[in-house]
């Protein structure tokens, strides 16, 4: 009890510091950012003051053939006692962050459709109890377009969700079958029309392609309905066959094939081609959006912000308030896996409060190294300031410099510009084939400089 | 005897391996002299040479010449040649009489695992006939024709052998080879048929065959059972009735010949003599005759079957010796070794072993190196027909190129280097040596001669320069069974083989004989030739000299780049194919890159072969989540340690396993 009272009071005189540091950053010229010891700091303070929330609801109807994800199927889901613990879990591990404002909650699964909408209510209004919403902040959640979803879209929308990802996946009965979906093309169009009703320009539609069977032809058809759908944001994931899964049974016994490699890459380059002609451009390799409407919450991923995840085997990366005060936020952040069975996250959560399993310190290196993975990945690539963030930008210059980077420059595959390091399209599409160069370059780098 | 059992001196003891060095180290270190161990104090009885009256049981003077037979058993690998000669030494009380005497002669841990022998050992036994008692050298030889040039040298040091036959297996391949190193010594043989206990056994028609082949009468051939024992004592009376005793004269002044030397940690180089005249005692000063080195001996004596000094020995007689030769250089086989002063006629000599087949080692992991080359040196100093030369390889790191005997002698190299060094190594597919000849004095100057010897193919002169190509080619003999005789010609045929001289060596078993370029039995002829006759087939070759060949040099290209270590040298007729393969090998070897990757073979200008890698368009992957990051920056980063491991042709990166994979045999 001590100890809660003790970390609040800290989080409070953190939270006072960061408003100040707040203040000169606004005070700054631009012209000076980069020079400025003091605007480092700020921003890496800002950084640790904000943070998403991603929030797992692990239940789901019924098992999709090609899914691996930590979902489990069952006919008595305790609400009340997941909304309890979700809630809990949430409101500890806010306190934990020490954040004083949250720009995004993501409901994922599993299929967060199926969670009751005062559950949902809950964990948002836990999150309001405990800090501020930046302004604009978007709470998504995930649906499954059900019939039932479907009748529940008003509901969520005023507990507070205002962002719907539809998993729409396919616009081909036979294939939703194959995926074992528990919707029909009918119900998609349906769900996706109600929630531009409920969430004007705040629809999210996930596709799959690569499906058993599937042609570049049909996809491309299908890509047109997508786009007659007028959705503001769409997520396109190509089909993985994943070990355990029953689709990677049938893969294996022969008993159905999967597109090759080739056609693969012609679908992908089709989607880019046809989704950018409409105005959905590709702001990270999987997502399209017309401009403004890119999700706020993929983006925090991508750019090494902070994110807490809450629920059975979410993941979260943030630095704890024990280790901010400790030296002054550096290494200080942590990648954090929650207990991956419901039953026994939630055992944890009444005990501990949360139910943190695995804690691992991530060091400059690693943080680097993820900020380049995913960063790349995006329209913007790797920002000076995201950059900064972790690490002088000098490390960025001379990172460039190499004789790996600029020979992907020459190539047209890497841009090094004034903001930063990206991925031309070109490079974008090879992008797993340049990267362990680059984490390699990456590794020399900081071997030679003593960065661990 | 129950303390001293506990002791570990009597455990290190009963260690049937013991050699004279433990024996020696103990009479060093712990003040036990050899004759309290042989006398049992500290003895078990199952070392076969505790035993007190054997000691002094003879007295070498009392063996003038004709008291002697120097002997060897030739015969094909597992048709019973070691348990034979155990027999031998057991009749002979050499050895006690014990099931656990497996082989005594082969001491090297491949040699039992194969059943073949690679170093020649002898061993001397005591047998009286009719009343008199003759001093017996065994002089082993190994079983193979890769080791024929150590046959010959035990050979050399014999009056006669004995040709053991399996009554079961009959006459095969090595057979043959092996009667006619013998015969062109004009060695006397002694026909052994063995395993006549076995059901199989057919002695009328191996005798047939033998009769046919060698012309032997079939009253010559004794018929034993080595297992068994039976018809031992048979065996050592027609070694002493049928084999003549070695010329020698006592009175003369001292000549040995050293037909075999092998290296010791701690008491340098041993040497295998036979005494062809005179004595050598201990302490006499010696001289070899190429070396002109001057030793004094420190030990003599007799192999019983280990090191055992008997301080002299006498014209006539094989034994061993050691006198301060530190370096195996010292101990060249073939000297001829005099007293100090007193120079005879020396013997021929022999002629070095040729190496036949050349591969490149590499240690499996470079950091490796410096103990594979350790590995390697103690290997050679026992075996000096290793040829060897320092090599590199981008791919493979620093290495070496080591010339063999044959395929065998090869792989027995590479075994013994792991059993006996735990040494992991990356062995390159065997190729043979080549012989050009160059034109132009400035290119003869600068390779040191018209005709150059080509170890690695991609070490070749320019071809513009080389007028002719020559190629080593063998004498094959195949024997089996005639009903595989079409399969037979169409694989000696398909590689290059002249068309085979066929014999019937008995109503159903046939011996075909051809001349083949050595390069086409490398690799795996033998397996073949094995499976298309179910396991029944023989094969032994021996050495045909150079022959003019049409070879071309096959380069290998990525994207228009050589690879130096794929290069090849290979007949016109077999070019296409076999670069055909090479490519197709590198396409699934390499994987598929951002850009295009042709794969070609060519000689010259001309393309042989062409196959083409296509480039990935896409290679992201199309989803990336909280969860994922983890993973998949894992991942990546397992990539990134791959790098290392991967070598750039251009822009190329190609895994070294995928090298590793087709340069291996």
């Amino acid at each position: 009890m001590v100890n809660t009272e003790l970390e609040r009071m800290s989080t409070a005189l953190h939270k006072m510091r960061a408003r100040v540091l707040l203040d000169n950053l606004f005070s700054l010229r631009p012209s000076r950012w980069k020079s400025s010891q003091v605007m480092k700091e700020a921003l890496r303070d800002t950084l640790d003051d904000e943070a998403t929330l991603y929030v797992h609801w692990p239940y789901c109807a019924r098992r999709c053939t090609y899914c691996n994800f930590n979902k489990y199927i069952s006919k008595s889901v305790e609400h009340t006692r997941m909304a309890d613990c979700l809630a809990k879990e949430t409101s500890t591990l806010l306190q934990l962050s020490g954040v004083s404002r949250v720009k995004s909650i993501f409901f994922g699964g599993g299929t967060p459709s199926l969670a009751l909408p005062s559950t949902v209510g809950k964990v948002i209004d836990t999150v309001a109890d405990h800090v501020t919403f930046t302004e604009g902040s978007e709470v998504t959640l995930e649906a499954n377009p059900t019939h039932l979803a479907i009748g529940k879209l008003k509901d969520f929308q005023h507990v507070g969700v205002n962002r719907l990802s539809v998993g729409v996946q396919a616009l081909n009965t036979e294939d939703l079958k194959l995926l074992g979906r528990d919707h029909s093309v009918t119900e998609a169009l349906r769900c996706v029309e109600a929630a531009k009703c409920v969430f004007p320009e705040h629809v999210s539609v996930d596709l799959m392609f690569g499906r058993p069977g599937q042609s570049v032809e049909a996809w491309r058809k299908e890509l047109h309905q997508v786009i007659d759908m007028d959705v503001n944001h769409v997520s396109l994931y190509q089909l993985t066959v994943e070990r355990g899964t029953q689709l990677f049974k049938w893969v294996d016994s022969g008993h159905v094939t999967v597109p090759d490699n080739d056609t693969m890459a012609d679908m992908y380059i089709a989607a880019v081609e046809l989704l950018e002609a409409h105005g959905l451009e590709r702001y990270e390799v999987s997502n399209f959006a017309k401009q403004g409407s890119e999700s706020k919450h993929n983006q925090a991923y991508w750019q090494g912000s902070q994110y807490i995840g809450v629920g059975p085997g979410a993941h979260g990366r943030f630095i704890p308030v024990t280790k901010q005060q400790a030296n002054n936020g550096q290494h200080g952040r942590e990648a954090r896996i929650q207990t991956l069975e419901p039953d026994n996250w939630m055992f944890e959560v009444e005990k501990f409060g949360h139910a943190t399993r695995k804690i691992i310190s991530q060091s400059t290196k690693v943080r680097l190294e993820e900020l380049l993975c995913l960063g790349l990945r995006t329209r913007e690539g790797v920002t000076n300031v995201n950059w900064s963030k972790v690490i002088d930008i000098s490390y960025l210059q001379s990172f460039g410099s190499s004789e790996r980077c600029q020979q992907f420059v020459e190539e047209g595959l890497l841009r090094f510009e004034q903001s930063g390091v990206r991925a031309t399209s070109k490079g974008l599409l090879i992008l797993d084939t340049i990267l362990p160069h680059l984490l390699y370059e990456l590794g020399q780098l900081c071997d030679n400089e003593g960065v661990t | 005897m129950n303390a001293i059992r506990s002791c570990p001196i009597h455990r290190l003891l009963q260690n049937r391996h013991i050699t004279n060095r433990c024996l020696h180290i103990l009479k060093k270190k712990r003040g036990i002299y050899l004759n309290d161990v042989l006398h049992g104090r500290v003895f078990s009885t199952s070392f076969a040479l505790a035993n007190k009256q054997k000691i002094a049981d003879f007295d070498l003077s009392e063996f003038p010449p004709e008291r002697i037979r120097n002997f060897s058993i030739i015969a094909h690998v597992d048709h019973g040649k070691s348990t034979l000669a155990d027999r031998l030494l057991e009749t002979t009380g050499v050895i006690s009489v014990s099931s656990k005497n497996q082989q005594v002669l082969d001491r090297l841990q491949v040699e039992k695992e194969r059943g073949i022998t690679v170093k020649a050992q002898t061993a001397s036994l005591f047998y009286t006939h009719q009343g008199t008692r003759y001093l017996l050298n065994l002089i082993d030889t190994p079983g193979h024709v890769d080791f024929n040039y150590e046959v010959s040298r035990s050979l050399s040091a014999c009056q006669g052998v004995i040709l053991l036959v399996d009554a079961n297996q009959g006459v095969q391949a090595q057979t043959v080879a092996n009667f006619f190193l013998a015969f062109d010594r004009d060695l006397p043989v002694i026909p052994v048929l063995n395993k006549i206990d076995l059901k199989g056994a057919q002695p009328d028609v191996v005798m047939q065959q033998l009769n046919k082949l060698f012309d032997i009468q079939p009253e010559e051939v004794l018929q034993v059972s080595a297992k068994l024992g039976t018809g031992i004592n048979e065996v050592l009376q027609a070694i002493v009735e049928r084999i003549p005793a070695p010329v020698a004269d006592v009175q003369n002044p001292l000549k040995c010949l050293m037909f075999d030397s092998w290296y010791t940690q701690y008491r340098g180089a041993v040497a295998s003599i036979a005494v062809l005249d005179g004595v050598v005692r201990k302490g006499d000063k010696i001289m070899t005759h190429h070396k002109k080195k001057v030793h004094e001996v420190q030990e003599i004596g007799i192999m019983y079957p280990t090191e055992y000094p008997t301080d002299v020995l006498y014209a006539g007689q094989v034994g061993y010796i050691i006198a301060n030769m530190k370096n195996i250089k010292d101990a060249m086989v073939g000297e001829t070794i005099y007293h100090q002063n007193q120079p005879t006629q020396p013997m021929p000599g022999f002629k070095p072993a040729k190496p036949m087949v050349f591969a490149g080692i590499f240690p499996a992991d470079s950091s490796q190196h410096t103990a594979l080359k350790t590995a390697i040196e103690k290997l050679t100093l026992n075996d000096s027909s290793v040829d060897i030369h320092v090599d590199s390889s981008a791919v493979l790191g620093q290495g070496w190129r080591l010339g063999f005997l044959g395929l065998l002698h090869m792989d027995v190299f590479i075994t013994r280097l792991d059993q006996e060094f735990n040494a992991s190594v990356i062995v390159t597919a065997p190729n043979v040596p080549y012989k050009v000849t160059i034109i132009g004095a400035k290119n003869i100057k600068q390779y040191g001669g018209e005709t150059v010897t080509i170890l690695n193919p991609c070490k070749l002169p320019p071809v513009g320069i080389i007028t002719e190509y020559k190629e080593p080619m063998v004498k094959g003999t195949v024997i089996a069974p005639a009903e595989y005789i079409g399969d037979i010609v169409n694989i000696i045929m398909e590689r290059r083989g002249t068309y085979p001289e066929q014999t019937y060596l008995d109503e159903s078993r046939m011996m075909f004989t051809s001349v083949l370029p050595l390069n086409e039995i490398l690799v795996d002829f033998f397996d073949e030739l094995k499976s298309l006759s179910s396991g029944y087939a023989s094969f032994d070759y021996e050495d045909a000299d150079f022959q003019t060949s049409d070879l071309v040099k096959v380069d290998y290209m990525l994207n228009g780049k050589e690879v130096d270590e794929l290069t090849m040298l290979l007949h016109k007729s077999r070019a296409r194919d076999i670069a055909k393969k090479v490519c197709e090998k590198l396409q699934t070897n390499i994987p598929r890159q951002s850009f295009l990757i042709t794969i070609q073979a060519a000689v010259g200008k001309t393309i042989l072969a062409r196959e083409d890698i296509k480039p990935f368009r896409k290679d992201v992957t199309a989803k990336c989540y909280g969860g994922d990051v983890s993973r998949k920056t894992k991942l990546l980063k397992q990539q990134a340690e791959g790098k290392k491991k991967m070598r750039l042709i251009g822009r190329i990166e190609v895994p070294r396993d995928a090298f590793i994979n087709i340069l291996k045999k």
